[in-house]
């Protein structure tokens, strides 16, 4: 308050401007990561851009706190409440009940949560959920297509719905695939039927990443996608090492090409979902006034998932298939195609 | 006790496994000032690497200050505090108790993870009892199930020779895997959720706020009162009575305690298992006053922290209770170190291992700082 007011006086000659500055430097957005950490190159980076951005374009004063384990949601939901945050962004769907809590004892604050939607929803709090099995159903359509040894494979982080609508999407992709085609390729680590596959129960270890990678390329599947936050950088490590002719990677959340430069060679494409979009437009509903409670909903539609370029691999990626690809992705837009009916 | 004793700048020379074994005979200067003198020598390094990683002067002061603020600062950073330091208390003091013996407990992470999980057990059923009842009958069962826990490697010490180094640590990853294991079965697993999260503990069972009467933010709850009272205990329970007594005897010396009459195996055994208990408590506490519910690795590295807490707070009960509240107070602050400066969380790993890197090297503290320690000719 005391630095605001000096900040003020300071640049008391362009009267408006000034008011203005002190206004936008009042409004505080606030992030709580999940436990990946901000700096994952996927989940929590890509809500984190959308923070960014609301820094930059509407002047808010971001700020956040990582979370190091599941004992820190509250703890630093707390902080911030107490720092005086005008809305706070929790990142990711084990944040649910930490948010439910905090939004209900704390009315007058906003809060907007990635990947969990309450019902009945909650007045001051906008979950941000995402269709993203539309995006990833193209995902697996195309590592279907671009399989040599017939198998693909993925895995996951933790056995939540935000994780394993990624893992619906990609075998739904495949059987699509198998269908059109004739094929039969097959994909480990998931069905989508028993709801069951393979997990490495954590959002933190490369290690595990690249171990479970391993164990896919062992039974012979040559593209892979983890659906783990940073625990897919193992896999990117192991692919990278192994060369691209014997595995490739998907990567997802964030263009993956983009934010993991140093392996950006063994990225096929990237299941976007984008996060930053609608952190962004939650933070600017709140400044603005016009938060209400509810949902938003990221589709193929509404460019709130989407399937990244193929970059290196443009060339590699048949005219067919990507044809095909297009062509899916407009029937998913205008509803005559429903992956997984 | 004579100056000379301490031994400090006398001929006789600190080993830090003496001054695990026997912190009782040492006096204040070397339980409080070195712990204090290390903890300033920690910070000074650590602003010097936060210099060295781009971090300019007055970001290096606004950080400690933060560190300050964020963990005494205000009511609710005291409470943040009491709440980060209970578990570490009452573990480190698990870790301490097993020091004295001569028995190094790495497996309180093990301990804190399976009483926890028989504290929520206890916790999420039998809804029609009254608080009185529920809340310590949940406590006593994540105490009991760690006993059992730790005492397994006291067992195996005693009757095999098993190193408990080794097998704490392996009891660990069994403790871990058997709760992603528990946490899928249908009694532990939330109805309705696919991924390994537990039900909540019923509010009778759930350790009782503070200070929720002042602000509802103020996380503090009864796992703190339960800390204070087990230092309590243990240090009874250490130095006045005859299991105490065999404890530190087999610690000192293991074959003048043999030759004494002390019944070794069973030493290691029954002290493994108080600090099992300890452990198991701990992991009643978190569930029962933080959690309210189990995910994997709910622990979350609180065993290990312990290890740190015990050997700051010399293996000594009151030691042991200041070194739990620096190091919440660590936590904490470091909290709003990154809130307010961005400074990230890791530097307050750093700081926290450079202490116990000098707490363990008492010598070099002493070369630092002569004049602290220099003897007063009588």
């Amino acid at each position: 308050m005391k630095y605001g007011m000096l900040y003020g006086a300071l640049t008391a000659l362009p009267l408006i401007f000034a008011s203005a500055t002190a206004q936008a430097q009042d409004f505080k957005a606030c992030q709580v990561t999940d436990t990946g950490g901000i700096d994952d190159k996927g989940f929590n980076e890509t809500a984190w851009k959308g923070a960014e951005r609301a820094g930059e374009a509407l002047g808010a004063e971001v700020k956040f706190l990582e979370s190091q384990a599941e004992t820190d949601y509250q703890p630093n939901i707390g902080s911030f409440i107490d720092e005086g945050c005008d809305v706070i962004v929790t990142v990711g769907f084990l944040l649910g009940d930490a948010t439910a809590t905090a939004a209900a004892a704390n009315p007058d604050v906003d809060f907007t949560i990635v990947d969990f939607a309450y019902s009945p929803t909650i007045d001051n709090v906008i979950g941000q959920v995402f269709n993203t099995q539309e995006a990833a159903f193209l995902a697996g359509y195309l590592a279907a297509g671009m399989s040599e040894t017939g198998t693909v494979g993925t895995f996951g982080g933790i056995n939540i719905p935000p994780v394993t609508v990624f893992m619906d999407g990609f075998v739904w992709g495949v059987e699509w695939y198998n269908a059109a085609r004739s094929a039969s390729v097959q994909v480990l680590g998931w069905d989508p039927d028993s709801q069951e596959g393979l997990f490495t129960n954590n959002f933190e270890s490369l290690d595990d990443g690249r171990t479970f990678a391993q164990n896919l390329f062992d039974e012979n599947a040559d593209i892979v996608m983890p659906v783990a936050g940073p625990v897919g950088l193992g896999a990117a490590a192991l692919a990278d090492e192994l060369g691209t002719d014997q595995l490739k990677i998907i990567g997802v959340d964030a263009d993956q090409f983009f934010t993991d430069p140093e392996k950006q060679h063994v990225y096929l494409t990237s299941v976007l979902k984008r996060m930053d979009a609608t952190v962004f437009n939650a933070i600017e509903l709140s400044q603005s006034g016009n938060f209400e409670g509810g949902v938003i909903v990221g589709t193929l539609a509404n460019d709130g998932v989407g399937l990244a370029p193929f970059h290196d691999f443009d060339s590699a990626v048949p005219a067919r298939l990507s044809g095909e690809i297009a062509a899916l992705q407009n029937g998913i837009i205008n509803g005559s195609i429903v992956p997984g009916q | 006790m004579t100056d000379s004793q301490t031994g400090v700048g006398s001929a006789k020379k600190y080993s830090v496994s003496e001054l695990l074994t026997n912190p009782n005979e040492v006096d204040l200067k070397t339980l409080l000032l070195l712990p204090a003198m290390a903890f300033m020598t920690a910070l000074f390094l650590g602003g010097v690497i936060m210099f060295v990683s781009g971090v300019d002067f007055t970001n290096i002061a606004f950080s400690y200050r933060a560190l300050l603020v964020g963990s005494v600062g205000s009511v609710f950073a005291l409470s943040e505090t009491l709440v980060a330091a209970a578990p570490l208390i009452i573990a480190g003091l698990s870790v301490a108790i097993g020091f004295r013996s001569g028995l190094f407990n790495i497996g309180a992470e093990g301990q804190i993870l399976t009483g926890g999980m028989a504290a929520l057990a206890v916790g999420f059923s039998f809804p029609e009892l009254s608080i009185w009842v529920h809340l310590p009958l949940s406590l006593l069962a994540g105490a009991i199930v760690g006993a059992v826990w730790g005492g397994i490697a006291g067992w195996l010490r005693a009757v095999t020779g098993a190193h408990e180094v080794i097998s704490t640590i392996m009891l660990n990853f069994i403790a871990l895997r058997l709760v992603d294991f528990s946490l899928k079965t249908d009694f532990f697993q939330k109805t309705g959720r696919n991924d390994p999260i537990s039900k909540s503990v019923l509010d009778s069972a759930l350790l009782p706020d503070l200070l929720t009467w002042i602000d509802p933010q103020l996380r503090v709850n009864a796992g703190i009162l339960i800390a204070f009272l087990v230092v309590f205990l243990i240090g009874w329970l250490l130095f006045r009575t005859t299991i105490g007594f065999e404890f530190r005897a087999v610690g000192a010396n293991p074959d003048a305690a043999r030759y004494a009459g002390i019944r070794i195996g069973w030493t290691f055994t029954a002290t493994m298992a108080v600090a099992g208990a300890l452990g198991g408590l701990t992991g009643g506490v978190q569930v029962l006053g933080v959690l309210e519910r189990a995910s994997p690795g709910f622990s979350s590295g609180i065993g290990f922290e312990a290890i740190a807490v015990a050997l700051l707070g010399r293996a000594h009960p009151t030691g042991v209770l200041f070194a739990g509240l620096l190091f919440g107070a660590l936590e904490a602050g470091g909290r709003q170190m990154q809130v307010d400066t961005n400074v990230g969380i890791d530097l307050i790993t750093i700081i926290q291992s450079l202490v116990i890197v000098f707490v363990a090297a008492p010598i070099l503290i002493k070369s630092l700082y002569p004049f602290a320690f220099r003897e007063h000719a009588k």
